[in-house]
């Protein structure tokens, strides 16, 4: 288990997915067995079993500028897995089995088949790995009436806004999350004045409004904001390094700031720009000095645990995005341990209660906001080797949590689903 | 706050001279230092500071009183010290990552609960081996043993329960679930309750060890502190079974809890991120080990006061008296 080469990775997807093709073909008989998919499963059979699907699509693995990182082919789904195994092995003193229905589609696979084909299996429960658009196509598909989405990718603030929908619930923290986390770091740490520089992803343009946004409401000043517009060459190429010397001066030059404020979601150059630019000045954002869910770099309230646990299992380090599908396999496995044997409503019910709490190993109890489905955590302002801080930031106050002072607070959300 | 609580110790000097000398020894477990410091109960001064294993946390005194166990979960053991010449004498193998563990009433058996590895370890103090071990939930962590020695009772942070465990027959007998992130389980000196403290979830489950029910849920709050910073972790209960002591976390309060009426009575205020506390044999005083602010914090229990803080050290975790 320590060593997963790359060829047996792959071996075992197709594997799933053949027994997932299996099960289709006999979906009463897999539902009224349970499918056990291994010899704890089968133990339990007389208790409650749990499916989760997982919907995503196959990509081109991102690849990170930096060599230290690690290039991801399965991104997310073994943040998926990890909670899948915490499940069982809290089910196992429940009578309680859990089940992870992993469709894995083409690049151009048909989202709503694939969706489709979780319905027919019985499955409720679906962790969406997806980009916003593919997100909301399925939102509103018939099958998906009944089923509850956990949004464990996409950050954009529409979808907690006037795109949001009653059955999906986000554990992908949203960019105005994101942005409100650093902003008020950057506020503790008086450096007001922000240079903007923005990506050519749509992305980008988006993170660049959420920080526009949390420069108003904690006291920044945008002072220049530019576009990124040169092209950055291929990581292992020796001329790359000596163009982008040149170019990022070029780049950020302009009047002065306190810190460099960098959109560029997909690491596109945002990388390159520490120890290059015009300015002697701090690079924070999506590079630098970055707001996220999750880093390798913090070990803090436990996360050594989690960490090693997810490194034995996926032999690498755990992203945002494995985090995100973790936290909405683990909220499952939370709401059915807590209301021991209830059906889909009274799960669904209790996953949007005050009661529902979940440990993230951030030092504090994680939950849903009941005004847009969003779910509240502390948000890491990492460095690339350290954790530097985390947000919310001791002094910005609520009379609720502080952790809604990330993202959309009840009154200001544009989100309707309630009423 | 310091100073606030120098302060304090000079108000309270003459009223410490003027006390009976107090013969304790108190250890404590520096995690980031990788060492026990040494504390003497009469001048309240560091003595010694013992080197161990990496990453010390739990720490407890062997049935004589001649040695002291400590967990060095890096190190994947269980160092011996000898107290005598202030040495670590052997290791005992505890499994992967120990943390926290609990000694038998008779003093030959440890239970390790391995935090990396769903597991709690049976070590055979005499023949210094590993005699078995058994499956728990996701991160064990609090170890707490009935007065009998015949119920274990193990929590493990992430499956959020409290496992009773058959020390006889190694197995888990019943499951009991409690708050986020349960720390520290401790049963009561008459055997029929297990207190269980929620670090997420700021609460303490007292469950009747018989039928295994939580019987109450102990919250807290503290003027001024937001709920979030409230994080149940170590306890303590007197011998009488009518105080008990349990440290907060970042809240950095004790809260000293009537335990017929359950009832908070009242915050001491100690150092920043409160871990855990123990005792003087007299049960006059209470010393706290305060991750953040490196310091064991002295509360005497007579006047109900924080007498002083003493530096120990980078983050005490665990502490220990000898009498």
């Amino acid at each position: 288990m320590r060593f997963w080469p790359l060829s047996r990775r792959r071996t075992d997807l197709s594997k799933t997915t053949g027994r997932r093709r299996l099960i289709a073909t006999l979906p009463l008989a897999g539902l009224l067995l349970m499918a056990p998919a291994g010899a704890a499963l089968a133990q339990d059979a007389a208790g409650q079993s749990i499916l989760i699907g997982y919907l995503t699509r196959q990509e081109d693995p991102r690849t990170p500028a930096s060599f230290l990182e690690p290039v991801a082919t399965d991104e997310g789904l073994q943040g998926a897995r990890l909670a899948l195994a915490d499940n069982n092995s809290t089910g196992m003193f429940l009578n309680q089995s859990y089940r992870l229905v992993e469709q894995i589609l083409p690049q151009d696979g048909d989202i709503a088949a694939g969706l489709k084909a979780l319905a027919d299996e019985g499955v409720r429960f679906v962790v969406a790995d997806l980009p916003g658009d593919a997100l909301l196509a399925i939102a509103d598909r018939p099958e998906a009436r009944s089923m509850l989405l956990f949004n464990a990718r996409a950050p954009d603030d529409a979808l907690r806004n006037e795109q949001c929908r009653a059955n999906i619930l986000h554990t992908a923290a949203s960019r105005r999350m994101l942005a409100d986390a650093l902003a008020q770091y950057l506020a503790w740490k008086k450096w007001t004045g922000w240079s903007l520089l923005t990506g050519r992803d749509p992305g980008d343009a988006l993170y660049a409004d959420a920080v526009r946004r949390a420069a108003k409401r904690f006291g920044g000043r945008i002072v220049a904001e530019k576009g990124w517009t040169f092209d950055t060459g291929n990581r292992r190429t020796d001329t790359g390094v000596t163009t982008i010397q040149s170019d990022i001066p070029l780049a950020t030059q302009g009047p002065d700031y306190d810190v460099l404020v960098v959109a560029d979601e997909a690491g596109n150059f945002g990388d390159y720009l520490d120890g290059r630019t015009w300015h002697p000045r701090p690079v924070a954002g999506t590079q630098g000095l970055t707001a996220t869910a999750w880093s390798r770099v913090n070990e803090q309230w436990g996360g050594t645990q989690l960490q090693s646990r997810f490194e034995k299992l996926a032999d690498r380090w755990m992203l945002p995005r494995d985090y995100a599908a973790w936290l909405a396999v683990r909220s499952v496995g939370e709401a059915a341990a807590r209301t021991g044997g209830a059906g889909f409503d009274d799960l669904v019910a209790y996953l949007h209660s005050p009661d529902f709490e979940l440990a993230g190993f951030k030092g504090e109890a994680l939950s849903f906001r009941k005004w847009d489905g969003q779910m509240r955590q502390p948000i890491l302002i990492a460095g690339p080797r350290m954790l530097v801080s985390v947000s919310p930031q001791e002094g910005f106050l609520h009379p609720v949590t502080p952790l809604d002072t990330l993202g959309d607070d009840a009154p200001e959300s544009k989100c309707r689903f309630n009423r | 706050m310091r100073s606030l609580l120098c302060t304090m110790l000079f108000l309270a000097a003459p009223a410490l001279i003027a006390e009976p000398v107090l013969a304790e020894t108190i250890f404590v477990s520096n995690e980031k230092d990788n060492q026990i410091a040494v504390v003497d109960g009469d001048s309240l001064q560091i003595t010694n500071k013992i080197n161990v294993g990496r990453r010390p946390r739990g720490i407890t005194l062997s049935g004589d009183g001649t040695q002291l166990y400590v967990c060095a979960g890096d190190d994947n053991r269980v160092d011996v010290v000898d107290i005598a010449s202030g040495k670590v004498i052997h290791s005992l193998p505890s499994g992967p990552d120990p943390e926290l563990f609990v000694l038998s009433p008779d003093g030959n058996r440890l239970y390790v609960a391995n935090e990396d590895d769903n597991m709690v370890t049976i070590i055979d103090i005499p023949s210094r081996k590993a005699i078995g071990n058994i499956q728990v939930g996701v991160e064990p962590e609090g170890m707490g043993i009935s007065p009998d020695g015949k119920i274990l009772v193990n929590t493990s942070e992430t499956t959020n329960m409290a496992h009773f465990i058959d020390t006889e027959k190694r197995a888990v007998v019943g499951n009991v679930l409690v708050d986020s992130r349960p720390r520290v389980a401790r049963f009561s000196d008459d055997g029929k309750h297990v207190w269980v403290s929620s670090e997420i979830g700021g609460t303490v489950s007292v469950i009747d060890a018989g039928t295994r029910k939580v019987v109450k849920k102990i919250r807290f709050e503290v003027t001024g502190v937001r709920r979030e910073a409230i994080q149940a972790v170590g306890i303590q209960m007197t011998r009488d079974g009518k105080r008990a002591f349990v440290a907060l976390g970042p809240a950095n309060r004790i809260a000293e809890i009537d335990t017929e009426s359950f009832e908070v009575k009242r915050y001491f205020l100690v150092g920043q991120r409160v871990w855990n506390l123990a005792f003087s044999p007299d049960e006059k005083r209470l010393y706290t080990t305060n991750g953040i602010s490196n310091d064991l914090s002295v509360i005497d229990l007579e006047r109900n006061k924080v007498i002083k803080s003493i530096a120990v050290g980078g983050a005490p975790w665990g502490v220990v008296v000898k009498p």
